[in-house]
């Protein structure tokens, strides 16, 4: 139990996907101008995050990496070149899926959550997180932890973007400095905060 | 057609400078910040995408009168996805320490919105000569931001310009010491955030919040 805590705690505080891996900052930065949209993004990425992180597991583990297919005999095939593009037609169908499903068992949160579906297929965060916990060799409940995890951190990191820029309309920025570049340089100073988290040891 | 009309020096001019994809557009980012620690690895990054996005536009542009409109973005994102296995085998083979350093960030090029943003915006509407263009346009400017990052991270964060020392120990005996916040993430968010803002002066783009 103690060591999925510890994964938790390590992808949302010390190696939080968005602030110290730099996955999804498209979205980041055009969604983080009001609280309430940054909200709704963030949970839509949690959401998407813990279902792929375990389909792409099980997808890798039997289908993909090498000696993958042993159950079926055919041991000496390496498909795992593969990875990139079924990773992502795998986490543009559960996109869909879950749009769909949502739509029929729960407009209400479809009304809230959907018109982020579509953009979350090319967030970058959903791809990476996939392709780190290859590389990490998690197992499948580690993956879905790790996924979940990673999500908790970008919801944590846009939503305290979203609201310091709700603060920033009180301040004389220069107009050039506006938007963007002030989204930028205000990140880094929430990543630099959360580089205090890197002398946490688990 | 001459190659080297007017408007085909715009369209690869354009996304240099006032149309920027990453400092007015703001479009893949995700990259621009995390393999700039050093120049040499953001130099390969640019070319991996000059030629994807080049490759990419001009494989759309002559399937555009083909594909069928409400499965475009998976289309577009296949041949993307394709081409970035290819990259990728590529550099396995050829560059195997460079691809070690990339990692994951290599195959992010699949979700850089610069790509299908190209793809979508350009290359479904135009020829594959000027979509092939419009690609190296974009890829450069890309690139050209990235280059910069890379140069003050490593200048400040390493000391050093494309691996050459640049200052003598004769400086750091005197106290000076590297900034060892450029190597990790905030100093590639500062240093960005700073080149939009001396970009977006130069270009006199303003935000409109």
């Amino acid at each position: 139990m103690q060591h999925y805590v510890n994964i938790i705690i390590n992808s949302v505080f010390i190696e939080n996907i968005l602030l110290i891996y730099f996955l999804g900052m498209c979205s980041f930065l055009s969604i983080s101008k009001k609280v309430e949209t940054s909200i709704g993004l963030g949970l839509a990425v949690i959401f998407v995050l813990s279902i792929t992180a375990p389909a792409n597991w099980a997808i890798n583990e039997y289908l993909l990496a090498d000696g993958a297919l042993s159950w079926a005999g055919l041991g000496h095939i390496n498909l795992d070149f593969l990875q990139f593009i079924v990773f992502i037609s795998v986490i543009a169908a559960m996109v869909q899926l879950v749009e769909m499903l949502m739509d029929r068992f729960s407009p209400a949160l479809y009304v809230n959550l959907g018109i982020f579906l579509p953009l979350i297929t090319v967030n970058c965060s959903i791809l990476g997180t996939s392709l780190f916990l290859v590389e990490r060799e998690y197992d499948l409940i580690e993956s879905t932890v790790f996924g979940f995890g990673s999500g908790l951190g970008f919801f944590l990191a846009i939503v305290s973007l979203a609201t310091v820029r709700k603060r920033m309309r009180y301040s004389n920025v220069p107009p050039t400095l506006r938007g963007v570049g002030m989204a930028m340089l205000l990140t880094g100073l929430i990543s630099m905060a959360f580089l205090g988290f890197s002398g946490i040891s688990l | 057609m001459n190659l080297f009309s007017s408007k085909n020096k715009k369209i690869v001019k354009d996304p240099l400078m006032g149309e920027n994809p990453i400092s007015i557009h703001v479009l893949g980012i995700c990259s621009a910040l995390a393999i700039t620690t050093k120049i040499d690895t953001a130099v390969v990054m640019t070319i991996a995408v000059v030629a994807v996005l080049s490759i990419s536009n001009v494989v759309i542009s002559l399937l555009r009168n083909n594909i069928p409109n409400k499965v475009r973005i998976i289309i577009q994102m296949s041949v993307v996805a394709s081409l970035v296995i290819i990259a990728d085998q590529v550099l396995k083979a050829y560059m195997y320490d460079m691809s070690k350093l990339l990692g994951v960030f290599l195959a992010l090029i699949i979700t850089n919105c610069i790509v299908l943003g190209r793809a979508e915006a350009f290359a479904m509407q135009n020829s594959p000569s000027k979509a092939l263009l419009d690609g190296m346009g974009n890829g450069l400017g890309y690139g050209a931001i990235l280059i910069a990052v890379a140069f003050f991270r490593e200048l400040f964060g390493f000391g050093s310009i494309y691996g050459a020392q640049v200052f003598s120990d004769q400086i750091y005996s005197g106290g000076y010491e590297n900034n060892g916040l450029m190597i990790l993430s905030p100093g590639a968010f500062f240093i960005l955030g700073l080149i939009v803002w001396a970009h977006r002066a130069y270009t006199k783009v303003i935000d409109k919040d």
